[in-house]
């Protein structure tokens, strides 16, 4: 009988291995943490998630689920063994670079291992085998059908595709830059970097949505557990005790005092020995807890006489949106066909793979902290107000990030382990657990919204009115650019002559709602576009249709009174849909025709508009482009890739606007000692305003360098080792780099600018230019709903986006494809209770089983602000998903759905509704409640 | 303390002297311990080879505790247990398959576990192994509630038999969930026809999971079913007092209506494709 004590041995990827770990500590630990194999991501620790995912003897397991005892004598194959030593994992990697699979990267080892056990068993599986294979692997960025292609194509021995010439970047199908370490799982992320000798930083944590608490014996605790090294509280936080993204509105303690406002806000942590540290029982330390009276819906905390959660936010109201132009409600009554209701929807979690993790030392007199981040400048500015150091005296080092979606723009780990690191002296580290990043890191808001829209008899638009509430918990975070951002979008990209929309951003004691891919607009996009539906079947139109007649054009007012004048894709986004609406109209009639069942196939369309950057507010980006003397450039590219493509994209645009082949291009990535400030990656403004920036900076450098060769505008530039020759028609000059005298940065050329996008301060009404740019796009969905069990099944997602110009079609569509999956999970499965279900087994999001089909259409209607007339796409793609398969339902079964997600209890409950109020409608077989029919596909599909 | 035996009686031994908590696939014991520590004192079942396969006896089907569910979809068995094989495929992952234990599932003892139907519809009995003796007992009796067993701590369940005579006809497996891959059913239900020879249902099964705080048959119902003809009418055979065992909650995943009211959808699709040829 094996007992602890004896090493466990065993095969690791073909070299024998001995542990000393104990037999019960999981794998994963000790791949990562004593083998130092950090491949092997943990995402979960519960088998949820699969990017742990090791062969053991061949077949793919969870290292997070096996005991490290139960590997002794057995094979254990790595992400890096495959890579070193399996043909079928080097082709599959190939072709997730070719195919775009690979986003942020951290589901992409667990993917590759999967597959790669599925092609070594069944070198040319179909579909349906590849989805059972990866379908216990979860990804939040790619919406699955790139890896699905890649594994489908990972048979073929493809040539790589060559690097665009000088000239030729814009518009390529470039392989991501950063790839190759993704898929071979080299690239660090937040959990991979930290030293050896880091001590382990765990928090201490609210049980109760609000309660008083006070401290037992902390120091008596300290000294019964020999190994922890501090006990931190609000006490040990050397300069300010809070923190928010939007500086005027910053209110969240790194430590609470007194009270705790959500269940999981920190009061303490505890640091010391990693061994002593994780094993540690949190529950043990001495707080005594005093659950108070908690507000956990808005009613209560919006409730006259209610407690404050902040002294100075009466009513609980955080903050108020509005935009009003003409007469709302005289546009209203004068109206052919009004239709309106309450459309509720509920908190959505991010869940990025990779859970909130990062590193920390104390250098001198200043800090140092790596960590998975959407914004490191404004994480240095936060981190040094609450040392009370200055912000040049931190240095944050983004990782690699493995999703953001909005989630890591707020801090999370970056205070604990600055505190800890500034206080300590010693290299701290830190990982939250899934249920940890699950319960206290930002949430979409939930939203409650009461709209009516109105339009004549011909269907055109009249008026909207539209009264949204925003529950966004214990801090403010970004509540108050949800309440700004929606009142500004909520009309869609139609032309609405008489609107008013305003909000509310309501505090209670649940988690903060924060920044999640469209700042409130997706949930806007969920009651306006079904109402619109409404409208068209008033009015007589197709609902596509209606939409075609709405759209704004180029020389009509925004909501805020915005010309935009260019760069106004709407119409034809929506007409690109129509052959597809029509075959789609088609496909779903035969079908409905040919079957008597409880399936029903339904056709829905939803548009969308969203102003890239922030809302008429600067918000800058910087780049530095230098050529050193070698004769390399270096483009010091402070936007942090959280898988969206910076890294590529911004390449791509220096190329170009340099006149030099992509290939002679080193990235400096963000370093807020290396990099200008970039600002973050947010408000889908990474191509728009760092591209524009990167355009700038590449237009002038290459203007430098043709004046110094006395050379015209069409010039040709080739580098050559240590010179830049220039060739302009006949005349050829070379510059010899080392000739030139070295810049403070050590280059023989550098140019460095700046683009802040042009806009204008909102009156009190809301109107003025809220963003230069906006970016358009329609849905068509085509679903079936068994109407029986209300389980809803997503056929296909045709997706049309004016994207101003495709910088990288490959990664605009892998924007769309994940967008897509997120607008999936948002309408049917996704929702996050306080309290309850902190895992991703009871918090569901879309598996690879769960996303159809997506065909992309990108509409190039340039706005010239942009570079090379390019928008963002990163928020757009999710907002139209979710309404287009609303509208699909009701097209489907008659239901209309006013509380999401649509689950399969709430749909077959609008179904029953809906047959109940018009009884012509049949509720899935009509009177033969239980159950009539044939079996139908599997009912979870 | 983790002790991993090579033996059955080693493995008694073991349990008979301390408290130790025993750990096979992994996939309920690791999750279960949230932000909490390794678990100190286990005992780690994947070394009794005893403990693993199918035996196909001439009197008897056995299961060893320990077998995967990767192994059971493979494993040569009657048509009867096509819906515990169907099950199979829909626990967890392929990654959870492969090392989680039909045994597992069954201690665990979630209402939700996706293998007690089929087994309930095969009359499955469970074997239990300690220092003391052996003991079986019928799978519905050994699972008592709620996370609740019949198993005493110093026990390991080591088998799961089911009679021959049992495992005639042909079952299926249906579960609903709100996603494809890896959900936790809402409902699920097994069915198992047997026909006699005229094509008429000489002897019927029918579970349901998710609906109780164990899964359990659905008695009355199978009565009903006695003597009609086999095929997609047999759907309409499903009443609301066929389903007065169920005792369904009302929880994130689907209020008690809406449980009920998909269970007698799900069993009557089952028992009309159950009688359609393969």
């Amino acid at each position: 009988m094996r007992h602890e004590g004896k090493p466990i041995g065993f095969l690791l990827n073909g070299a024998p291995v001995a542990s000393r770990a104990a037999p019960a500590v999981r794998l994963t630990r000790v791949l990562r943490d004593e083998l130092g194999l950090t491949g092997t991501k943990v995402g979960c620790d519960a088998g949820d998630c699969g990017a742990c995912t090791v062969l053991l003897d061949d077949e793919p397991v969870c290292g997070c689920l096996l005991a490290c005892g139960q590997a002794d004598g057995r094979r254990v194959t790595t992400i890096e063994g495959l890579t070193a030593a399996s043909p079928t994992a080097r082709r599959l990697q190939a072709a997730f670079l070719r195919h775009g699979a690979a986003q942020c990267g951290i589901c992409t080892p667990g993917m590759v291992v999967a597959a790669t056990a599925l092609l070594d068993r069944e070198a040319a599986p179909d579909e349906a085998a590849v989805l059972d294979a990866i379908g216990g692997v979860l990804c939040r960025c790619t919406g699955y059908r790139k890896i699905v292609e890649a594994v489908l194509d990972a048979g073929r021995d493809a040539t790589p595709a060559a690097m665009p010439a000088a000239g030729a970047a814009i518009g390529a199908r470039v392989q991501r830059l950063d790839g190759a370490r993704k898929v071979e799982g080299r690239d660090l992320f937040g959990a991979d970097g930290a030293p050896a000798d880091a001590l382990v930083v765990r928090a201490i944590r609210s049980p109760h949505h609000r309660a008083a608490f006070a401290f037992g014996d902390l120091a008596a605790f300290r000294a019964a557990h020999p190994g922890i090294v501090a006990i931190l509280t609000a006490a040990d936080v050397p300069g300010r005790n809070r923190h928010g993204v939007i500086a005027p509105y910053a209110d969240q303690p790194v430590f609470a005092e007194r009270e705790a406002r959500f269940r999981g806000e920190a009061v303490a942590a505890i640091v010391g020995e990693a061994a002593v540290v994780e094993a540690l029982d949190l529950a043990a330390l001495p707080v005594t807890w005093t659950p108070l009276p908690a507000y956990t819906d808005m009613d209560s905390a919006l409730a006259e006489g209610a407690d404050r959660l902040h002294a100075d936010r009466a009513g609980n109201v955080l903050v108020r949106g509005r935009v009003a132009r003409g007469d709302a409600e005289g546009g209203l009554a004068a109206s052919a066909h009004v239709a309106g209701g309450r459309f509720e929807t509920g908190f959505v979690e991010h869940a990025p793979i990779e859970p909130e993790a990062g590193w920390a030392r104390r250098v001198g007199d200043r800090l140092e902290l790596a960590a998975c981040t959407q914004a490191p400048y404004m994480d240095r500015d936060d981190v040094a107000l609450i040392l009370g150091i200055a912000p040049e005296d931190v240095r944050i080092l983004p990782t690699a990030v493995g999703g953001g979606f909005g989630t890591k723009l707020d801090l999370s780990v970056q205070p604990f382990l600055a505190i800890a690191a500034w206080r300590l002296g010693r290299p701290v580290r830190m990982t939250y657990s899934r249920s940890e990043s699950i319960a206290t890191t930002t949430k979409r808001h939930p939203g409650r919204m009461d709209v009516r829209v109105g339009c004549d008899a011909a269907g055109r638009l009249t008026a909207i009115a539209f009264d949204g509430d925003f529950n966004t918990g214990a801090y403010a975070s970004w509540g108050p650019t949800v309440a700004n951002r929606v009142p500004v979008h909520a009309s869609g990209p139609y032309f609405v002559p008489d609107y008013r929309a305003e909000t509310r951003a309501v505090h209670t004691h649940c988690v903060p709602s924060g920044a999640f891919r469209g700042f409130g607009v997706p949930q806007a996009s969920v009651a306006v576009e079904q109402l619109y539906d409404e409208l068209a079947a008033g009015s007589g139109l197709d609902p596509l249709e209606f939409r075609i007649l709405n759209a704004l054009r180029p020389d009509q007012p925004t909501v805020t009174g915005q010309v935009l004048g260019e760069g106004v894709g709407i119409r034809a986004c929506l007409e690109a849909l129509r052959p597809h609406r029509d075959r789609a109209r088609r496909d779903a009639e035969a079908f409905n025709r040919a079957q008597a069942g409880p399936l029903r196939r339904g056709i829905g369309v939803a548009g969308m508009w969203y102003g890239c950057g922030n809302t008429s507010m600067s918000n800058p980006s910087t780049m530095r482009i230098g050529i050193t003397p070698a004769g390399r450039v270096s483009l010091h590219q402070g936007a942090v890739d959280i898988g969206q493509g910076s890294n590529t994209i911004v390449p791509q645009i220096a190329a170009d606007a340099l006149g030099l082949p992509l290939a002679v291009i080193d990235l400096v990535s963000a370093d807020t000692d290396l990099t200008p400030d970039c600002g973050k990656t947010s408000a889908s403004r990474q191509t728009f305003v760092t591209g524009k920036a990167t355009e700038l900076a590449a237009r002038a450098l290459r203007a430098t360098i043709l004046r110094l060769a006395n050379a015209g505008e069409t010039a040709t530039i080739v580098p050559e080792p240590g010179a830049l020759l220039v060739q302009d028609g006949d005349h050829a000059r070379r510059i010899v780099l080392a000739d030139l005298p070295r810049d403070a940065h050590g280059y023989a050329l550098c140019e460095e600018r700046s683009f802040d996008p042009p806009t204008t301060p909102l009156d009190a009404d809301g109107q003025g230019s809220a963003y230069a740019v906006y970016g358009f796009g329609a849905h068509l969905a085509e679903i079936e709903v068994d109407a029986a069990l209300g389980t809803v099944r997503v056929l296909k997602i045709t997706a049309a986006h004016d994207v101003g110009r495709a910088i990288n079609p490959t990664l605009v569509e892998g924007q769309i494809e994940g967008g897509v999956a997120q607008g999936i999970g948002l309408a049917l499965m996704e929702e996050f209770h306080p309290g309850r279900g902190e895992n991703l087994h009871d918090y569901l999001i879309p598996t690879a089983g769960d996303v159809p089909p997506i065909e992309s259409i990108l509409v190039e209607d340039p706005s010239w602000v942009g570079p090379y007339g390019a928008k963002g796409i990163g928020e757009q793609a999710l907002i139209p998903t979710a309404p287009a398969i609303l509208n699909a339902i009701r097209d489907a079964t008659g239901a209309r759905l006013h509380r999401i997600p649509a689950t399969p209890d709430r749909v077959r409950a609008a179904i029953l509704a809906a047959a109940a109020a018009t009884p012509s409608v049949p509720a899935g077989g009509g009177g033969c409640r239980f159950g009539e029919g044939r079996m139908g596909e599997t009912p979870t599909r | 303390m983790y002790l991993r035996p090579g033996t059955l009686s080693e493995a008694c031994e073991a349990l008979a002297a301390h408290p130790l908590r025993i750990l096979a696939g992994g996939t309920d014991v690791f999750p279960s311990l949230g932000d909490g520590p390794a678990p100190s004192a286990l005992l780690d079942i994947t070394g009794l080879a005893e403990l693993d396969g199918v035996t196909l006896g001439e009197e008897w089907i056995r299961i060893g505790a320990r077998t995967t569910w990767a192994r059971i979809r493979a494993a040569e068995l009657p048509a009867g247990f096509d819906a515990l094989k169907q099950a199979a495929r829909d626990v967890g992952s392929v990654q959870i398959q492969n090392v989680a234990t039909i045994g597992g599932n069954l201690c665990n003892a979630s209402p939700a576990a996706d293998g007690v139907p089929p087994l309930l519809c095969l009359d499955a009995r469970v074997e239990l192994a300690s220092a003391t003796g052996r003991r079986e007992m019928p799978l519905a009796a050994f699972l008592r509630g709620v996370r609740s067993t019949d198993r005493r701590p110093d026990e390991i369940l080591t088998a799961i038999v089911v009679p021959r005579a049992r495992a005639a006809g042909r079952s299926v497996f249906a579960k609903l969930g709100a996603r494809r891959y890896l959900v936790i059913s809402v409902v699920s239900v097994a069915v198992r026809l047997v026909p006699d020879g005229a094509g008429r249902v000489a002897e019927a099964a029918v579970a349901v999971g998710s609906c109780s705080a164990a899964a359990c048959r659905l008695p009355a119902l199978e009565a009903a079913l006695v003597g009609l003809p086999i095929g997609p009418d047999l759907a309409g055979a499903v009443g609301p007092d066929h389903l007065a065992p169920l005792a369904p909650i009302d929880d994130v995943r689907g209020s008690a209506a809406y449980r009920l009211d998909v269970a007698a959808t799900l069993v009557g699709r089952a028992l009309a494709s159950c009688g359609a040829p393969s």
